[in-house]
């Protein structure tokens, strides 16, 4: 038994680290004719990649691709920004994001089931 | 010597050679002489082409002579040594740019030429290097719609500065279309930002309208919903039998070979039903996983997958596991999967009825205009209108884009937008707005506001914006959400391992058991539709009712406004005073020059008395005459001087405070004032004239919305800058009994703070610019939408309409929808809060009681369902109970 509880607590240290602790690293954008970019693909309940960094004070394009057929996906809201978009299945939709400062600027969907981030560095 | 030859490329467009330009300072010379005309339009000169292209109504002869004038010589443009020194520059320097308007030998000016001149012009294109570039590339296509670009010239610039981008292989632009293909692998936001470099607008031809967007939503929607009810029976086909099996007392265990045999097939049977049925939950939780996310996906894999596991450790090693807890769970695993998909079905289906008011709205939009372009009315599709295009609209048509009327009569009905079901007639120079319905006269107006700076298309984006914005009542379920799903694994082991340390036997069996139904039961997606949803409806009900509200916090504080503070002119009242009396006090003055008299005083000022008296006088053909040393006196009136004379035009404190004496006349103003009439005082020469006395009708609808906010516990105060009789007088009339008035513009953010500091929750309704402040400061400025734009800026909830029960309208909105929001907050956190405890089995020391992974499939299934379906109640609310 001992065992089994051993197991059972080392599962849940597992869970409170990669689901709460582990810090992804963020994917960081391009700079092509001097404007931000970079493609997010919304599939299987995930943004890919789902944390992206950015220098600060440059504008941010975000072309995202849906091909999530849930209605959760079809909607992307940026609450700090105050943006919100609805998108397209299986087409590429951009989001403009104005020039941010130092932060963290989290995306989700409308259930927050989808979530990801743009850190400003 | 040069050739003359004349080439109009338009009726209104003219080309000359100019010779004598020795630097490029001459070709702005050249273009300010021309453009300071104001029979040209616009005027572009190509240095190195040496060519000037006119656009306007000037004649030939006469830009020569200008010309000469500056010191240069002209002719009429020679195409033929043009084309040459093209061909030529083609083949060399076709990337070559230069910053005059009309760039110049570029590839651009090849096609304008070619296009003029073919066949041999079109040949020359053919053989730049460019083009050969072109055809081995096979690139993507982009297609952009211009504005701003008035000549043909303009077409070089806009080609030149694409074609410099790296990645772009052509551009080729349709100066009649007014659009622009690019080759090149390059995104259309970078093209579009090449443009308005150069002084032009542009936008993407393949940009999805909110109408296409739609239909595509509902025929994905379709698809979706029609794949999870075919993924559904699959799952349910096995999973009913088996539950059926179960509940008619059929072993679901393993003691035999030929019940090992059997379970076995139904195992492998579903996987089947896992894999066609399920495989989104697996792969979403797998990926999310592999994010360091977790999501409902992650649950309903988890669960079923530790049903399926468990299931055929029993097949395999029966003899591992004590007697007892030989049970198989296939049932459950295939029930969870049907269930959960059939769910998510219902789901799609309500949530399509949630966007209804959106729908509506972009439904408004014409999907084709008649433009009248090269003097012919031909019908285009409505992103091709551009701005200052003439349209034409015929009666029973919606209007296409924003206009002012240049030519007919008509009446429009803009119910749909305002919710004002009284048609509203439209006369020459009259607004008119795009959605509304032209009801009678064909007109035509002037296009002058197209694509998304239509009103309608900002009443859709900021509805669609403040549906997806959040009230704060809604902060907690999102904090919430973050936590729940690896918060659920958590509790689902612990339970685990409290039922195999303490459980009785068979103790594993009854810990899988509570395991999986912890983790199906559970139910982030009810808590994270909790909000969203019932806003979506609210804000939408709220736009079908002509209240825009700017975001979720505006929604959820409206429902909490304790008092309302209304604007007298232009909210309470119509905002179009009229002079109703014109006592005179000094008898050497006539009505009429005392009319004139403060006419000419007020014709400088916008205020809605000053221009009431401007009307007035301008109805008698009274004619204003110019006043010196014009001074406002705020809160008082003004002082002016007028043919040596001093004149004093305001209140009795202006009077009193020169030394004017007013004799009985403050008997005579007051009793004006007593009737809702606005007195003011004219002394000339400090000696009073006259009094002029200004009405403003209160609107039809004031007092019976009054009575609604007050109805609902709401404090309702006046305030004015009017004099206090007046004010009283026009409070009483309207059924408010608390009034600010003689309240400067300044003060009026004072008034808001003064009820806050009451511990009031203030709503502030104006329609001025000087409301702006107060308005900012209230806890919900309310505009109304007939007033100014600083003021719409300045609010949290337009009102399209000037009818004050707009407000009433708003706030029994916000209150349903706040209502409704708290009624799905408490359902799913007291679903999540009770339901997993009982899935652990904390009712089982109790009462015995534990319950089966199929129901928690069901009940979590349906408990987002209801919480969509309760959203969808509002629907049906209707605000307007006047």
């Amino acid at each position: 038994m001992l065992i089994i509880n051993l197991i059972g607590l080392g599962l849940i240290a597992l869970i409170v680290w990669w689901f709460w602790l582990y810090k992804p690293q963020s994917t960081q954008v391009s700079d092509e004719h001097n404007i931000s970019e970079i493609t997010v693909v919304i599939e299987d309940g995930i943004y890919q990649p789902a944390n992206i960094s950015l220098l600060e004070n440059k504008t941010l394009n975000i072309k995202f691709i849906r091909k999530d057929e849930s209605p959760c996906a079809a909607t992307v809201l940026f609450p700090d920004l105050e943006i919100s978009a609805d998108l397209p299945l299986n087409k590429e939709f951009s989001v403009q994001l104005p020039a941010m400062k130092k932060g963290e600027y989290a995306f989700h969907c409308q259930m927050k089931m989808y979530n990801g981030s743009v850190v400003v560095k | 010597m040069l050739m003359e030859k004349i080439m109009k490329v338009n009726e209104c467009e003219l080309i000359l050679e100019i010779s004598g330009m020795g630097c490029k300072s001459c070709v702005s010379k050249i273009e300010k002489a021309f453009n300071a005309l104001s029979i040209v339009e616009k005027s572009c000169v190509d240095f190195e082409l040496k060519k000037l292209t006119l656009i306007g109504n000037i004649e030939k002869q006469q830009a020569i002579s200008l010309i000469e004038e500056l010191g240069y010589h002209a002719q009429t443009f020679n195409r033929a040594n043009t084309e040459i020194s093209i061909a030529e520059k083609s083949t060399t320097s076709l990337k070559k740019s230069s910053n005059c308007c009309c760039s110049s030998a570029s590839k651009a000016d090849e096609i304008i030429i070619a296009k003029i001149s073919e066949p041999e012009g079109q040949k020359l294109a053919q053989a730049s290097p460019l083009n050969q570039k072109n055809e081995q590339q096979k690139s993507k296509t982009t297609e952009l719609i211009i504005e701003g670009a008035t000549c043909a010239s303009c077409v070089g610039k806009i080609e030149t500065a694409l074609s410099e981008i790296n990645g772009v292989n052509s551009a080729e632009m349709n100066f009649a279309l007014r659009t622009v293909s690019i080759s090149g692998d390059v995104e259309s936001y970078v093209l579009i930002k090449a443009i308005e470099t150069i002084g032009y607008k542009a936008r993407s031809a393949s940009d999805i309208s909110d109408d296409e967007l739609l239909d595509e939503k509902e025929v994905a929607d379709k698809k979706y919903y029609t794949s999870l009810m075919r993924q559904m029976w699959v799952a349910l086909g096995l999973g009913v039998p088996l539950m059926i099996y179960s509940l008619f007392g059929g072993p679901m265990t393993v003691e035999t070979s030929l019940e090992r045999g059997v379970w076995l097939f139904i195992g492998i049977l579903c996987v089947a039903i896992m894999y066609f049925a399920g495989k989104h939950f697996y792969i979403g939780a797998w990926k999310s996983f592999a994010n360091h996310t977790a999501n409902m996906d992650t649950l309903i894999a988890l669960g079923t997958g530790t049903a399926w596991i468990y299931s055929m450790i029993v097949v395999f090693f029966p003899l591992a596991l004590p007697e007892m807890a030989r049970h198989v769970y296939f049932e459950a695993t295939a029930m969870i999967i049907g269930l959960i998909n059939l769910g998510l079905a219902l789901e799609v289906k309500a949530r399509g009825r949630i966007s209804e008011a959106i729908k509506r709205l972009i439904g408004l939009q014409a999907k084709t205009a008649r433009v009248v372009r090269d003097q012919q009315e031909i019908d285009i599709a409505i992103d091709q209108v551009l701005l200052n295009d003439i349209v034409r609209v015929r009666p029973g048509e919606k209007i296409p884009v924003d206009g002012v009327v240049i030519q007919g009569h008509t009446s429009i009905d803009e119910s749909m937008l305002t919710g004002e079901p009284m048609p509203v007639e439209k006369v020459e120079n009259d607004e008119i707005v795009a959605g509304t319905l032209n009801k009678s006269g064909s007109i035509l107006f002037k296009a002058t506001k197209v694509g998304k700076d239509t009103a309608l298309a900002q009443i859709i984006n900021m509805v669609k914006r403040a549906q997806n914005s959040k009230p704060p009542i809604g902060r907690l379920a999102d904090i919430i959400s973050a936590y729940f799903v690896p918060v659920v694994m958590i509790i689902s082991i612990v339970s685990a391992l409290v039922w195999l340390n303490f459980g009785p036997s068979p103790a594993l069996a009854y810990a899988v058991v509570s395991a999986t139904t912890v983790l199906i039961i559970a139910c982030p997606c009810a808590l994270g539709l909790a909000t969203p949803m019932s806003v979506m409806v609210g804000v939408g009900k709220a736009a079908e009712a002509g209240v825009l509200i700017r975001n979720g916090e505006a929604l959820q504080t409206a429902s909490k406004i304790t008092a309302m503070i209304l604007d007298k002119t232009g909210t309470i009242t119509e905002g179009a005073p009229t002079v109703t009396d014109i006592i005179i006090a000094d008898k050497s003055y006539t009505k009429k020059y005392i009319l004139m008299v403060a006419a000419s005083i007020e014709s400088g000022s916008e205020h809605p008395l000053a221009q009431a008296i401007v009307d007035s006088a301008i109805e008698q053909k009274i004619v204003p005459e110019t006043i010196s040393d014009f001074q406002a006196i705020a809160g008082h009136g003004v002082e002016a001087q007028f043919n040596d004379h001093k004149l004093l035009f305001g209140n009795q404190k202006l009077m009193l405070k020169n030394g004017v004496v007013l004799f009985d006349f403050v008997a005579k103003a007051q009793k004006l004032a007593n009737e809702a009439k606005t007195p003011m005082y004219l002394a000339i020469d400090n000696k009073l004239a006259a009094i002029i006395a200004v009405s403003d009708p209160i609107k039809k609808d004031s007092v019976e919305a009054i009575k609604r906010l007050q109805a609902n516990g709401i404090r309702v105060v006046m305030l004015t800058g009017d004099n206090r009789a007046t004010a009283n007088a026009v409070a009483k009339k309207v059924g408010i009994t608390e009034v600010f008035a003689e309240v400067l513009p300044e003060e009026k953010s004072n008034k808001v703070a003064e009820l806050q500091a009451q511990g009031e929750i203030v709503g502030m309704t104006g329609d001025g610019i000087n409301d702006a402040p107060a308005l900012a400061l209230a806890n919900v400025g309310f505009a109304i939408g007939t007033g100014t734009d600083v003021a719409i800026e300045s609010a949290d909830i337009t009102l399209m309409r000037g009818s004050l029960h707009g407000l009433a309208d708003a706030i029994a909105v916000s209150k349903a929808t706040l209502r409704n929001i708290k009624q799905n907050l408490f359902g799913a956190f007291i679903y999540n809060v009770a339901g997993v405890p009982f899935a652990a089995g904390i009712l089982y020391p109790f009462f015995g009681l534990l319950l089966s992974p199929v129901i928690a499939g069901a009940a979590m299934a349906f408990s987002s369902l209801t919480v969509v379906s309760n959203a969808n109640r509002l629907r049906f609310f209707k605000p307007q109970e006047h």
